[in-house]
């Protein structure tokens, strides 16, 4: 037996399925079609969680998505945090436990899949009830490219829970599924509505198949659909309104027990109570009765509700409310009584009820209209706020969303919403199928946000503890917009997202300042509309595919000789090469004297290369680096600096003019992609008359750094044919020659203030060159060894010394800034009062007294006693082999004027003293770059 | 998400897009004529309407090429 409380027969549940469950420790059974919630209220358990601030016990309040109360964390299979009850499909084995508002997120890696996709439309249908399928069937009619999202397991909507004309939802559900252009997407959410039709949907593929989920099969999916046009079809939920211990397990949204009823034959309780301000809870005390469940009365806030339609033996009791509710752990008994000019008057009228219906109407489901920018105005005869029709976006609003809330308006309205949908995309609809259906007499409903009792207890958002005295405090305060409110009581900001309490907060509120609840308004809604895990959000897109990786030619190589990698940008560069037993400061250090002593080797392939070309080329290039190119003559080479026009330094690189017409330029690895859209950028907005073409060409080239004192000698051996004496190859010139029997081009740049080489082949080849290189016992270094000897030169690293407020001169680079050029990009800010001041920071070189190692970022202050004055910060900071001591380079307040004076480094335990040096420390003469 | 309408390829999705700001802010003719003021104006300054602004775009994820388009930066819908 799935539980005491199941009907007998009836509701879309599969009795011949039975699933067993543990909640709380304690186990149950329930059926196949159940959710954790209806399969609970079989078993006749209420009070599933606690809540977050009062720790008052919780019920099963609704029946879907809008659900406050009902959290629960999923144990088994695998843990997942605070999800409603009510949303959980129930499979066999789920265990489960209530919650006091937080969960827990899983301790375990998810061996879960989650993927994406892309999809495009002419129709996106968002709901498949009444209204969605209507207008669905009428779009495909037309020949339309149509997808239609659900939450739920199945189509129907609201027609599930009241298990009426099932047969032509099902009908409709068939064609639609059979359609070539249509798809129908059940257990997914559409949580995100963006601009021009962009909507962003979650499908649960395998949740609610529990261990039985298979593995290939991806958890959950996110849609990203592009649609021409749009019909929100979403419904509306129920709301409650506020009286005292309104949270009580038993308190239950009237509609809620309809559906647990009809949908999953489960009598959520044995004997009710109602209370409606509308004559929606009718027909819900009607089924309830019919079902057995015994309705002790209707109280109807409304004076005059029209006649005849409480259940037989129900007492109708037009004009009373709820005055207090008996039992904390589950309701025992209902007290009523007449309500009059806001005040409760006469005898109280105490009924025995294990369940209270409340019904304070109805809120058109607006989230995903207000996230497309549209408006939800107040409507009065509603009582509720509705889409105003003016969003700018390609959508329509058919069925409850729109506050039609009787059947055959909704199927009516969502027919001709179909049809202005198709047509607006080019499509001929066809004539609507819809079944016949009754026209209820509709008696207005009155909308009523409290009554008498005490505030402290009267919730208005259930899930964040909010009460009508918390509300009272806001406004008490001087609050006086919905927004404000919101954010200093936390109404609507828990994940259900005030769905039950938005629009009874906003009235509460216009209540207590007397203003229009319609001028008032709501809150912004904002995706997403139901929670959605990183996980899906994340898709495949994780571990190695979070972001593409970028390796040189003699990526296997490096791998192999046991090098250490660091990320530079995109790419994975050799950090280091320890050999056995060595640490990183021992490796480096070797690295460097093999550098500075005999010869090293590094892979610099990834130094952005792009190729400038054109009958404008020089022209161009003088307008971009701070430095004069045109003068440069083919077969050579010049440093230089490019700004931004308010003079701050960009990048560095070399140049090489390759003829009259072609230059390469190099630029730092992690700007590559910046500095070719530099490029473009200026050649298209603001100089397209020159004639210049930009290409990049950085993984064309794959570059080896040939540094030392002894690498003349290796390249002459390498490279038969090229002249490397003094004079021939001379500093800052380049050649085209053979090494190691390769196409080559040699450039002699140094970055390291030794005889240098950097040569240039084919990427292809750059293995083969490599590999003659280390036969010949090269030692390889890598950029820590790289930035250790720049930085025992004083060569700044864009982007590590600098932070895009340093000029050239601050970097000791003003030989670098043309004084001839008519201009440059940057040249007029050098003259701003701001940028010509002498007291800039500065780059110097620090020696630390004591030896320490700075932390780089490590602030620099003026003296050891308050106030510490602060000068600058560590910028880059090295052990020295050449040096034998520690180092740093530094920007300081005026710092080429400080050298020789001792400042303080502030360190994590108390200041160091450190003495500034020039920027130069190691071969000030330069006597070394011509070995 | 945005459907921009490069002129070169056709409406494409916001993401492969580079935002260039606001558009018509020429580089002076002479900077060096101008005061520090009238430079700053140039570097630092631009409009912040609420309402239609006329701004540049690159499709720096397709055909590369910079245009300008006017949007509503209220509703971010695309008028010219
Ligand atoms: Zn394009």
């Amino acid at each position: 037996m799935s539980g005491a409380f199941r009907t007998a027969r009836g509701g879309l549940v599969d009795r011949d399925r039975p699933l067993r469950f543990r909640f709380d420790g304690v186990e149950y059974e329930g059926l196949q079609g159940d959710t954790l919630a209806s399969a609970l209220l079989a078993n006749g358990v209420h009070h599933v969680a606690s809540s977050i601030r009062l720790g008052r016990p919780r019920g099963v309040f609704a029946a879907g998505v809008e659900e406050p109360n009902a959290l629960v964390q999923i144990e088994e299979p695998f843990p997942e945090p605070m999800l409603p009850a009510t949303t959980v499909e129930l499979y066999d084995g789920l265990v489960a436990r209530g919650l006091r508002g937080r969960g827990r997120l899983a301790d375990r890696p998810d061996p879960a899949r989650y993927d994406a996709t892309h999809a495009h439309c002419d129709v996106l249908v968002v709901g498949a009830g009444p209204a969605g399928l209507a207008a669905a069937a009428v779009a495909a009619s037309s020949g339309a490219r149509v997808i239609v999202v659900d939450d739920q397991p199945r189509p129907g909507g609201s027609l599930l829970g009241a298990a009426e004309h099932l047969d032509w939802v099902a009908s409709v559900a068939g064609g639609l599924r059979a359609a070539p252009e249509v798809r129908l997407l059940t257990r997914t959410t559409a949580f995100g509505y963006y601009d021009d039709n962009h909507v962003v949907a979650v499908e649960r593929r395998t949740n609610h198949l529990g261990a039985q989920a298979p593995a290939h099969r991806s958890r959950e999916r996110v849609w990203r659909i592009r649609a021409r046009h749009v019909v929100l079809a979403t419904g509306a939920h129920e709301r409650s309104l506020a009286f005292a211990d309104n949270d009580r397990p038993g308190v239950m949204l009237a509609g809620a027990a309809q559906t647990y009823l009809r949908r999953y034959g489960v009598r959520p309780g044995r004997r009710a109570v109602v209370l409606t301000t509308n004559d929606s809870a009718y027909a819900v005390a009607r089924d309830l009765h019919a079902a057995g469940v015994e309705i002790a009365a209707v109280a109807d806030l409304r004076d005059s509700p029209g006649a005849g339609r409480a259940p037989h033996g129900a007492e109708l009791l037009p004009g009373w409310a709820v005055a207090g509710v008996t039992g904390a752990d589950r309701i025992s008994a209902v007290t009523l009584r007449r309500l009059a000019g806001g005040a409760f008057t006469g005898p109280e009228l105490r009924l025995d009820a294990d369940l209270l219906l409340v019904s304070g109407g109805w809120n058109p489901v607006g989230a995903l209209y207000g996230q497309a920018g549209g408006r939800l105005a107040y409507d009065d005869g509603l009582g509720a706020f509705r889409p105003d029709g003016g969003c700018r976006q390609a959508l329509e609003v058919a069925g409850s969303v729109a506050g039609t809330y009787t059947l055959k308006g909704c199927l009516a309205e969502g027919a001709a919403a179909g049809a202005r949908a198709a047509e607006a995309t080019g499509f001929r609809p066809g004539e609507p199928d819809l079944p016949e259906t009754a026209d209820p007499e509709v008696t207005p409903g009155v909308a009523v946000w409290t009554l008498p009792g005490d505030p402290a207890t009267s919730l208005v958002d259930l899930q964040r503890d909010v009460t009508v005295a918390d509300i009272a405090r806001a406004t008490g305060t001087g609050m006086r917009s919905a927004e404000h409110v919101k954010r200093y009581t936390t109404a609507g900001t828990a994940h259900d997202q005030g769905r039950t309490s938005g629009t009874l907060t906003s009235g509460i509120v216009a209540e207590m300042l007397g203003v229009n609840v319609g001028d008032l308004g709501t809150t912004t809604f904002r995706p997403p509309y139901a929670p959605v895990s990183f996980a899906a959000l994340a898709g495949r897109d994780r571990g190695m595919r979070f972001d593409p990786v970028r390796v040189t030619a003699l990526h296997a190589w490096h791998v192999a000789a046991g090098a250490l990698f660091e990320n530079v940008g995109q790419w994975k560069r050799p950090w280091y090469y320890p050999r056995d037993g060595e640490d990183m400061a021992a490796a480096v250090l070797r690295e460097c004297r093999a550098a500075r002593e005999g010869v090293a080797m590094m892979d610099a392939s990834t130094l952005g290369k792009i190729d400038v070309r054109g009958a404008d080329a020089a022209v161009f290039l003088d307008r971009l680096y701070t430095n004069m190119i045109s003068t440069l003559k083919p077969g050579a080479i010049r440093y230089g600096v490019m700004c931004r026009p308010d003079g701050m330094v960009l990048d560095d690189g070399t140049v090489i003019r390759l003829a009259e017409d072609r230059f390469l330029v190099t630029t730092t690895t992690g700007n590559a992609a910046v500095i070719l859209d530099w490029m473009e950028e200026w050649l298209q907005t603001e100089w397209p008359q020159l004639r210049v073409y930009c290409t990049s060409v950085t993984e064309q080239w794959a570059t080896v750094a040939l540094v030392g004192p002894e690498s003349r000698e290796v390249l002459a051996s390498l490279a038969p044919g090229l002249d490397v004496s003094r004079d021939g190859f001379g500093f800052m010139t380049w050649r085209d020659t053979t090494v190691a029997g390769l196409d080559a081009r040699v450039c002699r740049i140094s970055f390291s203030g030794e005889l240098a080489y950097e040569i240039n082949v084919s990427w292809w080849d750059a293995l083969a060159l490599w590999e003659a290189l280390a036969e010949r016992g090269i030692t390889p270094y890598g950029t820590q060894t790289m930035h250790v000897l720049r930085a025992e030169k004083g060569y700044p690293i864009i982007g590590q010394d600098t932070d895009g407020t340093v000029t050239p001169h601050d970097l000791g680079l003003g030989w670098a800034v043309s004084r001839t050029k008519a201009d440059f990009i940057g040249k007029r800010s050098f003259t701003r009062t701001d940028t010509a001041r002498t007291d800039r920071k500065q780059l110097v070189g620090l020696l630390p007294d004591g030896g320490e190692l700075l932390p780089e970022g490590a602030h620099l202050v003026a003296a050891a006693e308050p106030p510490l004055t602060a000068l600058g910060h560590v910028t880059s900071s090295y052990h020295s082999a050449a040096l034998g001591r520690t180092f740093a380079l530094a920007l300081i307040e005026g710092g080429r004027d400080l050298v020789g004076r001792t400042v303080w480094a502030t360190l994590d335990d108390g200041l160091a003293p450190v003495t500034i040096t020039g920027a130069v420390l190691y071969d000030p003469e330069g006597a070394r770059r011509d070995g | 998400m945005m459907l921009i309408p490069c002129p070169w390829c056709g409406p494409r999705d916001e993401s492969e897009f580079h935002y260039g700001g606001q558009a018509g802010v020429a580089y002076p003719d002479d900077p060096g004529a101008l005061t520090d003021a009238e430079w700053a104006r140039y570097l630092f300054f631009r409009d912040n309407p609420k309402g239609p602004f006329r701004e540049r775009w690159s499709h720096t994820a397709g055909c590369r090429r910079w245009f300008s388009l006017v949007r509503d930066t209220v509703t971010n819908e695309i008028v010219a």
